[in-house]
C-alpha cells in the first residue's frame, strides 16, 4: 500500500515537531540547571543522570531483550573499581579511565552473557541474584588488596575543571556525566529502532518465531549483555568520580534491586522512563530522610517499604510503569481536544 | 585429620539449615514453578518473631512452636493476598513481585526490630556430653531437629490424605481439580508449609550467624545452590543437596579459597551447575517441545 504512507508521515509530523521542542526545552533546563541550584543540589543531579545511564544499561537488557538481571550492581561495581584503579594506581587521566571501565564491563557482560544463554527467565535471575549477593565479598578478595584497598576502598580526588573554566568541582562534573549521558542515550534510541532493536524485542517475546526470521539470538542475546553492562560500568565510573571514593559495600545487593526498582518505576522498555526511574531511585531515599525527625529510626527501613509496595503494586495495576501512565495521559487529553 | 573432622561436621550443621532452605524453595518450586526469592527474608521475619516471644519470657520450645504455627499462617497468607493475583503472569512480572515481596520484609524487620544485631538463645546445653570439640551442641541439635522435621514432612505427603492431595495438586492441577481438590487451598497449604520449614531454619541458623535483617542473604543463596545442585524438581535431591553444599562451603572456607569469599563458592556452584548440569544431580531431564 504504497498510499499509506504519506498520510502516516503527516499525521505524524504534528506530534514529531512537539517532541522536538519537548527535547529541546529539556536541554535547556538541564544546561541551566547547575547554575540555579546550590553544590549539594548539582551533585544530586549528577547522580540522577548517572542512575540514568545505569538504569538504561539494564532497560536494554532487561525490558527490550526480556534477560532478566537482578546483579547489575556488579557491573556498576566493576565500572567504578576499574576506574578508580586506574585513576589512583596508574594515573591515568579520567577521561580516559571512564572508556576504558566501559570497555572491561562490555567484556564482562559478554561473558557472564554467554552462560546466560542457556538459562531460561527464571534461572538467569537466580545467577545474577547469586552474582549481586556475592559482589561485595569478591570485592573484598585479599589477593587483589594492594589494587582494590580491600575494605577500605579507594580515595579519589574530585577533577577541577578543565582550561580554566569558571566552573565550580561539582559543576564541572555534572556536565561531565551529561556529556556521558547525551550520545549514549542518543544511541540507545537509534539502537532500539533499528533493525537490531526490533530483534531484542522479537527475541524477548517470542524467541523461536525470532530465530526462524534469521535472527542470530546467541549473538545478540550476549552483545546486549554486554553493551547492557558497558553502559552500567560507565554509570559507575561516574559515580566513583563524583563520589570520589569506593568501597565494596556500596556495590550490594541492594544497590541491583534499587536498579531493578528504577526500570520498573519508570517503565519496562521505555527509554524516556528511565529519567523518571532515576530521579525516583535517588530522591525517594532524600525524602524519607528529611521526615526522619518525625518517624525517627525506623525511617531508614521507609524507602525500601515504599520500593516493595510500589514494585507490586506497579506489576498489579500498570506494568508499563511512569511510560506507560504518561501515554495514557497524552491518549486521554488528546481524546478530550476530540482527537 | 582433628580439624578436617571439624570442619566437616559443623558443615552438615550449617548443611541442616541450607537443606530446609532448599526443601522450602522446591516445595514451592514444584506446586507452582516459581522460584520465591523472598523465602529467606520470610525466615528471617519469623526468627525475629521468635526472638521477641522469648524476650517476652515464653520458654524456648513454646515461643518455637508459636513460631512455626505464626509462619504457616502468614505464609499461606501471603499466597492468598499477594501471589495469587498473578497467577500465569510472565516470568519478569513474578520475580519482581517477589523481590518487591523480599525488599517489604526485610524493611518491615528492620522498623519493627531494628537494625541493630541481636544474639539468639540456642535451646541445647552449653557443654557437650560426647564428641567434645568436635562439634558443638547446637549443632549437633540443629542437625537433630532438622531430621525430624524432615521424618514429619516425609510422613505428611506420604501417608495422610490432605499430602496425598497437595502432591496431586501440584503435578496435575487440572486432574487434581476434576476429583474434588481445592486446587487453590493447596497452594495456600503449600506456601504455609514452606514458611514454617523457613521459620525451623531461621531459628537454627540464628545462633550461629545471630540476629539481623539481612543474615538470611548468604542462607538463601546456599538454598539456591543446594536446590540446584541436588536438582529443583526433587525434595530429596535438595535436602542432600543442603548437606553437600554446606560440607563443600566449610572446606572450601577452611583450606581452598579463605572464609573471606566463601559466597562465590556458591554462586560458583550456581552457575556451574546451571550450565553443566541444569537438571541437578537427582533432577529429571526435562525435554520441552517447541
Amino acid at each position: 500500500m504504497p498510499d499509506a504512507r504519506p498520510a502516516a508521515t503527516l499525521e505524524q509530523a504534528g506530534p514529531r515537531r512537539a517532541r522536538v521542542a519537548a527535547i529541546g526545552l529539556a536541554l535547556v533546563c538541564v544546561l541551566a540547571l547547575p547554575f540555579a541550584a546550590s553544590g549539594y543540589q548539582t551533585f544530586q543531579f549528577s547522580q540522577v543522570v548517572i542512575y540514568a545511564i545505569a538504569l538504561l544499561g539494564l532497560n536494554l537488557l532487561t525490558g527490550f531483550n526480556g534477560q532478566i538481571s537482578l546483579g547489575h550492581g556488579a557491573f556498576f561495581g566493576i565500572g567504578g573499581y576499574v576506574a578508580a584503579i586506574l585513576i589512583v594506581k596508574f594515573g591515568v587521566p579520567y577521561g580516559v579511565a571512564i572508556p576504558i571501565a566501559g570497555a572491561v564491563c562490555f567484556g564482562a557482560g559478554f561473558l557472564f552473557g554467554l552462560p546466560a544463554l542457556r538459562l531460561g527467565g527464571l534461572y538467569l535471575a537466580l545467577a545474577t541474584f547469586a552474582l549481586a549477593v556475592a559482589t561485595p565479598q569478591l570485592l573484598k578478595f585479599k589477593a587483589f588488596d594492594a589494587y582494590t584497598g580491600g575494605v577500605q576502598g579507594l580515595l579519589l580526588s574530585k577533577p577541577k575543571a578543565p582550561l580554566g573554566l569558571p566552573l565550580t568541582r561539582d559543576q564541572w562534573l555534572y556536565f561531565l556525566c551529561l556529556g556521558c549521558a547525551i550520545p549514549l542515550f542518543w544511541a540507545a534510541a537509534n539502537l532500539v529502532h533499528s533493525r537490531i532493536g526490533r530483534a531484542l524485542v522479537a527475541i524477548r517475546d517470542h524467541p523461536i518465531a525470532a530465530e526462524t526470521m534469521g535472527v542470530d539470538a546467541a549473538l545478540y542475546k550476549t552483545t546486549t549483555f554486554g553493551i547492557s553492562a558497558a553502559y552500567t560500568g560507565v554509570a559507575g565510573a561516574l559515580m566513583s568520580l563524583i563520589v570520589g571514593f569506593v568501597s565494596p559495600d556500596s556495590f550490594g545487593l541492594f544497590l541491583s534491586l534499587s536498579l531493578l526498582v528504577g526500570i520498573v518505576v519508570g517503565g519496562l522498555a521505555s527509554i524516556p522512563g528511565v529519567v523518571v526511574g532515576a530521579l525516583f531511585i535517588e530522591f525517594t531515599p532524600n525524602i524519607a530522610d528529611r521526615i526522619s525527625d518525625v518517624l525517627g529510626e525506623s525511617a531508614k527501613a521507609m524507602p525500601w517499604a515504599i520500593y516493595g509496595v510500589l514494585l507490586i503494586l506497579i506489576m498489579y495495576a500498570a506494568p508499563s510503569g511512569a511510560a506507560g501512565a504518561a501515554k495514557r495521559v497524552a491518549r486521554a487529553a488528546q481524546r478530550l481536544r476530540g482527537g | 585429620m582433628f580439624a578436617f573432622t571439624h570442619q566437616v561436621l559443623s558443615g552438615l550443621a550449617m548443611g541442616s539449615v541450607y537443606a530446609s532452605v532448599a526443601l522450602a524453595i522446591v516445595m514451592i518450586y514444584q506446586a507452582t514453578r516459581l522460584v520465591n526469592f523472598a523465602q529467606g527474608e520470610m525466615a528471617m521475619f519469623s526468627t525475629y518473631l521468635a526472638w521477641a516471644m522469648i524476650d517476652a519470657g515464653l520458654p524456648y520450645w513454646v515461643a518455637f512452636f508459636l513460631t512455626v504455627v505464626i509462619s504457616f499462617v502468614l505464609g499461606a497468607a501471603i499466597e492468598r493476598l499477594v501471589i495469587r493475583r498473578f497467577d500465569g503472569a510472565p516470568v519478569l512480572t513474578v520475580v519482581i513481585v517477589f523481590i518487591g515481596l523480599l525488599v517489604i520484609i526485610n524493611s518491615l524487620a528492620g522498623w519493627l526490630f531494628t537494625y541493630s544485631i541481636k544474639s539468639f538463645e540456642s535451646p541445647f546445653p552449653e557443654t557437650a556430653r560426647f564428641g567434645a570439640g568436635y562439634i558443638s551442641p547446637h549443632e549437633m541439635g540443629a542437625i537433630g531437629v532438622t531430621l525430624a522435621m524432615l521424618a514429619l514432612i516425609y510422613v505428611f505427603f506420604r501417608f495422610t490424605p490432605l499430602g496425598l492431595a497437595m502432591r496431586a495438586a501440584a503435578q496435575n492441577p487440572l486432574s487434581a481439580r476434576l476429583v474434588g481438590i481445592s486446587v487453590g487451598r493447596m497452594l495456600a497449604i503449600g506456601w504455609g508449609l514452606a514458611a514454617a520449614v523457613g521459620a525451623v531454619a531461621g531459628m537454627m541458623a540464628a545462633p550461629i550467624v545471630y540476629l539481623d535483617p539481612n543474615m538470611m542473604g548468604g542462607i538463601l543463596l546456599y538454598g539456591f545452590a543446594a536446590a540446584l545442585l541436588g536438582g529443583i524438581d526433587n525434595p530429596w535431591g535438595a535436602v542432600i543437596g543442603g548437606f553437600l553444599v554446606g560440607v563443600l562451603e566449610n572446606i572450601a572456607g577452611a583450606y581452598l579459597v579463605g572464609a573471606e569469599i566463601k559466597l562465590s563458592v556458591a554462586l560458583a556452584i550456581i552457575i556451574g551447575v546451571l550450565v553443566a548440569r541444569p537438571s541437578g544431580l537427582f533432577g529429571r531431564v526435562i525435554v520441552t517441545r517447541v
